[in-house]
């Protein structure tokens, strides 16, 4: 009941961060000491408090991605020690808070590692290839306007909650960060399974489908060897089922594709 | 100058459709001459790229997050207004035109909102063709739930996680015209000047946020999708990038200043546990249809409680005060979110107010679990209470929740005609950014109607009026107007890095931010109005002599993105307070002591206020002029709320 408990103790911690002035620069760990730290606070506010006393000191607070910390837009993402977002299951790095962690606590901060994420600063990594495999198909292809009245496209309610569940992938990158070849399969097969659900989605699903594993490949993301810890790491529970509707997709694409191009 | 808002002639139901006909319309072989550009990518920015790249025109879209996807626009929880009549219970355009102009306390414009009524059937419509995953009956049609006090059941959702999903669908469109080369999409990239040519707008002076390149962006026209400026407050709902720059910029190149002091502060935030954080977080609305509000009766017993000398459960039913079922039987807990608000602040004013700050009152949800059951109670409210639980350690099916006001949502925005053009030619605001649709008080699920509303089925429409009168030749960064423009950029960059002071970018935004929350927030007065515009002019030269930033502006630099933040902050803050000065009434999320009757409801006054206010920048260190557009109702009746 920390919320109300006035008597919750501060806590000391000991951070390890990663360093890296730029994208071409060498990084490494730099120690820092945090003192006080309620166990109130989120770990980005810890992180805040961290950054407001480096600044007084005149040195370059840490660059770290973060917005709306309501674990929903999915720009934080930090490697806490060795898991993506923090030891909590199903959070994101800003819904994590302090009451995790115990006073004395030595706590390793690192980027997500991934060759087609690359550092921009710090914490801060560059996750443009996300966007680029959305553009390569993660849509459907109609214009504003003349589309039927909405109760036009009847869908069942189970198929409908399907293809919500696969549509709530915020995109941080998590699965990334926790995959050991660093794949993008998790990602790719959340749009692909919502889009495939649905029936909006069917005409062009052969050739979405395609476009988007051949952009992925091209980002550089590493293969699906069926592991697991994307879904296992994702803050909002993306299943694994998708991973395994994107393999059909895929091949019943490739068997009879309609991509004459 | 005369501010013509362009209101079409006719009866209201006839206007937006005569003025489609009545725009000029750009050749199709001519679109691709000309060149749009988009800042913001939330709601009201990614549907305008999109629609706008569909036509045919060129654009460039420009976010100052890693990817548009992160817009705030995605936080929305609630859902989102159309009227589909789909329940058959009554709904029609005619009723939420008139359940909005009425919400939002008389003082928004009937045409706009009526259109904007219109128009709402057609975004239900594209967002399930786009494949956004509403909620669903059993039979495959959209389920709905009425929402905000709503008497028919016009809400369309996705769980509790609305605006998730149609921001990704509008950001799948416009991720589609990136793939065919429409768009251009400019990624952290802060737009922080407006480049204007003979008083037109011409483009925008950028900042790439990662190597802190200056940049310079020609186009015929610029629309601003930039939200809202609830951050003003330091605390609120927003999320931490949420800025005003991008529209105090253009505010300062000539675009008129729409009723800032209309903030909307919403009742059922998770209140703040400390001096370190560093936002709030909003709990759906829809928890005070099942939850009850209350406080301790006595003083005394609050202080026990906060020392924690007793707990919640210890208190008697005969020792709580249950204040809006009190003050309120008609509606009780489901007064609407000013008069919640209002009540909260007044019970912990009065001291007793709940947990170790004392600035909360409970939300219990003890009855309705034991008049149902916790499963039942779960499935309804589940990811809420996971959430309350994640934040603040506490288990709300075994003790209230503690709830307290939050900054939410500002009405007031860049001043726009029927068209959202700006007082500057070429420039338009949509979507949060302009102050167009709400007046006073914006109703749940409303917001996310907006938005879509301007991107995909008003700007598409109006801004070819005015391209089809701008000849279709190339433009460029060569007027001077440019270099000009950077050079100011550059410079200030410069003053910023070179104060050298001691303190840092959030120790003024933590100040402002409590100036305009005690003064200028759910309750506000002359005096302390007056009080706050001292201080804030104070903050603003300490600012500017002891600011302390560190690396340097070329290059990656949170602390001085932020800094230029607070500086626009500075100035606006100190207009919202010369703007609830003027308004010498309590109308919506305004609420002057002043001005409110015997019960202490909020007082109109429609004889003397019935306008816009729409402020001029004069130059600076000069107050700023005060333009009226006089408001004119011929469909709606005006009347005194009451929910007594």
């Amino acid at each position: 009941m920390a919320g109300s408990n006035p008597n919750a103790k501060p806590m000391n911690l000991t951070l390890k961060v990663w360093r890296q002035k730029n994208r071409v620069s060498e990084g490494g760990i730099v120690d820092y000491k945090v003192k006080d730290i309620s166990p109130d606070m989120s770990f980005l506010e810890m992180l805040d408090v961290l950054n407001e006393d480096l600044l007084r000191q005149g040195q370059e607070p840490v660059a770290f991605d973060h917005d709306c910390r309501e674990g929903i837009c999915g720009s934080c993402n930090l490697f806490i020690n060795g898991r993506a977002h923090g030891p909590e299951q199903g959070t994101t790095t800003c819904q994590l808070h302090m009451r995790k962690f115990s006073d004395g606590d030595t706590i390793t901060i690192e980027p997500w590692r991934a060759a087609a994420f690359p550092i921009n600063k710090d914490l801060s990594v560059d996750r443009s290839a996300f966007d680029r495999i959305i553009q390569a198909g993660g849509y459907v292809s109609i214009n504003t306007g003349g589309t039927p009245d909405a109760n036009e496209i009847p869908i069942p309610k189970n198929i409908a909650d399907r293809a919500f569940e696969a549509a709530t992938c915020i995109g941080c990158g998590a699965c990334v960060a926790a995959c050991k070849n660093a794949s993008a399969m998790l990602f790719v097969s959340a749009k692909v399974s919502q889009l495939a659900l649905l029936p909006q989605g069917h005409i062009e699903r052969k050739t979405r489908v395609e476009n988007m594993v051949a952009q992925m490949d091209k980002e550089g993301f590493g293969a699906c060897t069926n592991i697991g810890s994307c879904a296992a790491e994702c803050p909002v529970g993306i299943s694994l089922e998708n991973i395994a509707t994107l393999n059909q997709e895929f091949l019943s694409a490739k068997a009879t594709s309609n991509n004459l191009a | 100058m005369v501010l013509d808002s362009k209101l079409p002639e006719g009866p209201i139901a006839e206007k937006w459709e005569k003025h489609k006909f009545n725009v000029k319309l750009v050749n199709p072989s001519n679109k691709r001459k000309y060149d749009i550009i988009v800042v913001g990518t939330g709601l009201a920015g990614a549907s305008a790229a999109a629609s706008l790249a569909e036509l045919g025109y060129n654009v460039k879209a420009f976010t100052f997050h890693d990817s548009p996807r992160r817009a705030h626009s995605i936080a929305a929880q609630g859902g989102i207004n159309a009227a589909k009549n789909y329940q058959n219970d009554g709904d029609s355009v005619y009723r939420l035109f008139y359940d909005t102009v009425k919400g939002g306390d008389y003082r928004s414009r009937e045409a706009n909102v009526y259109r904007l009524a219109q128009v709402s059937v057609n975004i239900i419509d594209q967002c399930v063709a786009q494949g956004v995953p509403f909620a669903r009956e059993y039979g495959g049609l959209l389920a709905n739930r009425s929402f905000g006090g709503a008497q028919v059941s016009r809400t369309f959702y996705a769980r509790g996680q609305t605006g998730q999903q149609l921001l990704l669908g509008a950001y799948s469109a416009l991720s589609r015209q990136v793939a065919y080369g429409k768009v251009k999409l400019y990624t952290r990239s802060e737009m922080l000047d407006l480049v204007t040519v003979d008083g037109q707008a011409r483009g925008i002076i950028t900042r790439n946020l990662l190597t802190g390149e200056i940049e310079q962006h020609a186009a015929h026209a610029v629309v601003l999708a930039t939200g809202g400026y609830g951050n003003v407050f330091f605390l609120s709902t927003n999320a931490m990038y949420c800025n005003a720059t991008a529209a105090w910029r253009a505010h300062k190149k000539g675009a008129y200043f729409a009723n800032p002091c209309f903030t909307q502060i919403h009742p059922t935030c998770i209140p703040v546990s400390g001096d370190y954080q560093s936002k709030l977080t909003l709990m759906s609305e829809s928890l005070r249809n099942d939850g009850r509000v209350w406080v301790p009766a006595t003083k005394e017993t609050a202080e026990r409680l906060r020392k924690g000398e007793i707990s919640v459960n210890d208190i008697s039913e005969a020792d709580r005060d249950y204040f809006l079922e009190r003050k309120y039987p008609a509606f009780g807990n489901l007064v609407p979110r000013d008069v919640a608000s209002r009540n909260a602040k007044m019970m912990c004013d009065e001291g007793r107010g709940v947990g170790s700050t004392g600035l909360a009152v409970y939300l219990d949800f003890a009855d309705v679990i034991k008049r149902t059951s916790a499963e039942a109670v779960s499935q309804k409210y589940g990811n809420l209470f996971d959430m309350y639980a994640k934040i603040t350690g506490e288990n709300p099916y075994e003790r209230p929740m503690r709830i307290y006001p939050a900054v939410h949502y500002t009405m007031g925005g860049l001043w726009v005609d029927y068209n959202l053009q700006t007082t500057v030619k070429g420039l338009y605001a949509t979507g949060e950014c302009n102050f167009s649709d709400h007046g006073a008080n914006r109703l749940g699920a409303s917001a996310l109607m907006q938005g879509l509303a301007d991107g995909y089925f008003v700007i598409p429409y109006t801004i070819g009026d005015y391209l089809a009168s701008t000849p279709p030749k190339p433009v460029t960064t060569e007027d001077p107007a440019f270099a000009e423009a950077t050079a100011a950029v550059q410079s200030r960059m410069q003053q910023l890095m070179s104060i050298n002071g001691t303190r840092t970018p959030d120790d003024f935004h933590k100040k402002l931010g409590h100036l305009m929350w005690e003064y200028c927030g759910m309750s506000r007065n002359a005096e302390g109005l007056r009080y706050a515009k001292q201080e804030i002019a104070k903050l603003r030269q300490e600012f500017w002599s002891d600011l302390k930033l560190a690396g340097t502006e070329n290059e990656m630099n949170q602390a001085l993105e932020k800094a230029g933040r607070v500086a626009d902050f500075l100035e606006l803050g100190e207009l919202m307070v010369d703007d609830a000065l003027d308004r010498n009434e309590s109308c919506g999320g305004h609420f002057r002591e002043e001005y409110q009757t015997p019960e202490g409801e909020a007082l109109r006054n429609d004889d003397d206020y019935a306008y816009v206010a729409a402020w001029e920048y004069m130059g600076d260190n000069q107050p700023e002029k005060l333009n009226k557009e006089e408001l004119t109702f011929e469909n709606v009746k005006l009347t005194q709320r009451s929910y007594k």
